[in-house]
């Protein structure tokens, strides 16, 4: 290694350490906030927690909500995944295997609407959810998160079947399977990595949905994660132990997700956005 | 090809075609219904004034101020997340070792929700106790200073957008053939050269495709704004999906605050008419 490449590589390397470092940096902030008692929190330096406590884990896991507040999510989030990946698989398929007219002008307008800002249909969503009883209930929640996840879905499972050689399709017909067998037994589980991805990504957006949640719910009857950090009751002073903790814990499936499966997060969203 | 019933082709396509038309195509008709009406759901009132809406936006201050934020809000944020995606792209591509580690890390702010790090922001920018200021040495009063507040809030987008136009980035780096960069260097082409001749323009419809999505998603930023500055100092934050949500349901304006929610959507669809414009003169990737 000449001079001049070891110079490059110290480059490289201190660009990692700070792309790394910032990307990290917030999220260790929080993490090391949440082990700091009240009367260190007003105190800097020192950087560290001195003493560590776990009062505020503790403080947070006692409040009778949390338990309800993580049940409400993972039950949207749960449910507005099958419900897009469902009827977005069958979409995607008519798209791209059963090649329906017009499929072009279809997945246009699918992403046309993809791009609709939420605060512009959130009026009438808000009147309509009233007159039919849903508000404060998961099920409009789930029905309009699975609503908006559905375009990334058709999109991305779309481009997952292009991908599948045409003869697999046309070999399952031949060999007697019906359209919706050939679906069943042969498109979907070849197309299983693609069908994980959309998975995950629909997952972690009805996760982090807000603005739907914050109009929809009124009570913690129906509270979601964000919903809930964003309205974390404080008495006086904003608790922000308390705060970290409970991000710390209502991220953490977030989290072990992106670590787990990194790979296909990344697969799904070049896959949703390239192929177009 | 197998022949298939149009029928059946339909019948897999409809339900969620219905779906989206029931849940995002009626509401925007509904929306541009409401926004032509004088509604206020605490007092009953309901009834139709034509364009009047639209005439009041003209002069509403707040809702100037608001479209300037966010057109301030869009362009810097949009602007600083391609230079750094492409940067930061170029950094990560060449890490062979603990690759999975480094994208698990780098897709983390993506993938936390905004809410989380809005008030994740909002602690660190603390002027009293918050670690910018311990690690800058000097008070900086982020959020109460109006010049500070909006900028504090493109910081935050910045880092938690920025992994996604990385990724996307990374994605065109890859199709780049190791050939041609070979070619270039034999040619005689420095760094900068190679990057400047071969790697940008290859990687130019991809970042216009970025671009799209990022200027649709800076256009109707509310989660950010909302629950990190609440639109304050003085309303110096305030971006329209802000105030249209203040609108329909703090004050229970549902006609005027309709009125500016579509704003959002005319913005929206006008730039992304500009990006298509763009995007027809490039010329097609290799």
């Amino acid at each position: 290694m000449t001079l001049h490449e070891g110079g490059l590589w110290g480059l490289r390397v201190s660009a990692l350490v700070l792309v790394v470092g910032f990307a990290i940096g917030p999220i260790a902030w929080q993490l090391i906030t949440s082990f700091k008692t009240d009367a260190a929190l007003v105190r800097l330096p020192p950087f560290w927690p001195e003493p560590w406590t776990t009062a505020n884990y503790e403080a947070v896991v006692q409040e009778p909500s949390l338990l309800r507040v993580l049940m409400n999510t993972l039950i949207v989030a749960g449910c507005s995944t099958a419900c897009s990946l469902v009827l977005g698989a069958c979409a995607a398929f008519s798209l791209s295997v059963l090649r329906i007219r017009g499929a072009q002008w279809i997945l246009a307008g699918v992403l046309a609407v993809s791009m609709f800002p939420p605060i512009a249909t959130v009026s009438p969503l808000y009147l309509v959810v009233r007159f039919l009883g849903l508000r404060d209930s998961l099920l409009a929640l789930i029905l309009l998160d699975s609503t908006f996840a559905l375009p990334l879905g058709i999109w991305v499972m779309a481009n997952f079947f292009r991908n599948l050689p045409p003869e697999v399709y046309a070999a399952a017909r031949v060999d007697g399977c019906s359209v919706s067998g050939a679906f069943v037994r042969v498109v979907l589980p070849l197309s299983a990595p693609g069908l994980f991805a959309t998975a995950i990504l629909v997952f972690i957006f009805a996760w982090n949905e807000f603005l739907l949640a914050l109009t929809i719910t009124v009570t913690t009857a129906s509270r979601t994660v964000p919903v809930a950090i964003a309205m974390f009751p404080g008495l006086h002073e904003i608790p922000w132990g308390e705060i970290a903790a409970a991000s710390i814990v209502m991220t953490t499936p977030i989290v072990v997700l992106v670590f787990f499966f990194q790979r296909r997060i990344i697969e799904g969203l070049t896959m949703g956005s390239v192929k177009g | 090809m197998i022949a298939v019933r149009r029928r059946t082709q339909v019948a897999f396509v409809a339900p969620a075609l219905i779906l989206l038309s029931g849940v995002t195509v009626y509401p925007l008709l509904h929306v541009v219904w409401l926004s032509l009406r004088r509604r206020l759901l605490i007092f009953d009132i309901d009834r139709f004034v034509g364009l009047s809406n639209y005439r009041r936006l003209l002069g509403d201050d707040r809702f100037l101020s608001a479209l300037a934020n966010t057109a301030y809000f869009c362009g810097v944020s949009v602007a600083l997340e391609l230079v750094l995606g492409v940067s930061v792209a170029l950094v990560l591509n060449r890490v062979r070792r603990a690759r999975g580690v480094v994208m698990a890390i780098v897709l983390l702010p993506w993938a936390i929700p905004t809410v989380v790090s809005a008030k994740m922001w909002a602690w660190m920018f603390s002027a009293d106790y918050g670690v910018l200021n311990y690690l800058l040495g000097r008070p900086v009063n982020w959020l109460g200073s109006p010049f500070w507040a909006l900028n504090a809030a493109i910081l935050m987008d910045v880092w938690k957008t920025t992994p996604f136009v990385v990724l996307l980035v990374m994605a065109a780096l890859k199709e780049i053939p190791e050939d041609l960069y070979r070619a270039v260097r034999v040619d005689g082409a420095g760094r900068i050269g190679t990057f400047w001749y071969v790697t940008l323009p290859l990687v130019a419809p991809m970042l216009v495709i970025v671009a799209v999505f990022r200027t649709l998603d800076a256009v109707r930023v509310f989660d950010a704004v909302f629950v990190l500055t609440g639109g304050g100092p003085a309303g110096t934050t305030e971006t329209l999906s802000v105030y249209a949500y203040e609108l329909l349901f703090q004050t229970l304006q549902f006609g005027y605050g309709s009125t500016v929610a579509l704003s959002v959507f005319l913005i929206a669809l006008l730039l992304t008419g500009g990006y298509l414009l763009v995007l027809r003169r490039l010329p097609s990737r290799l």
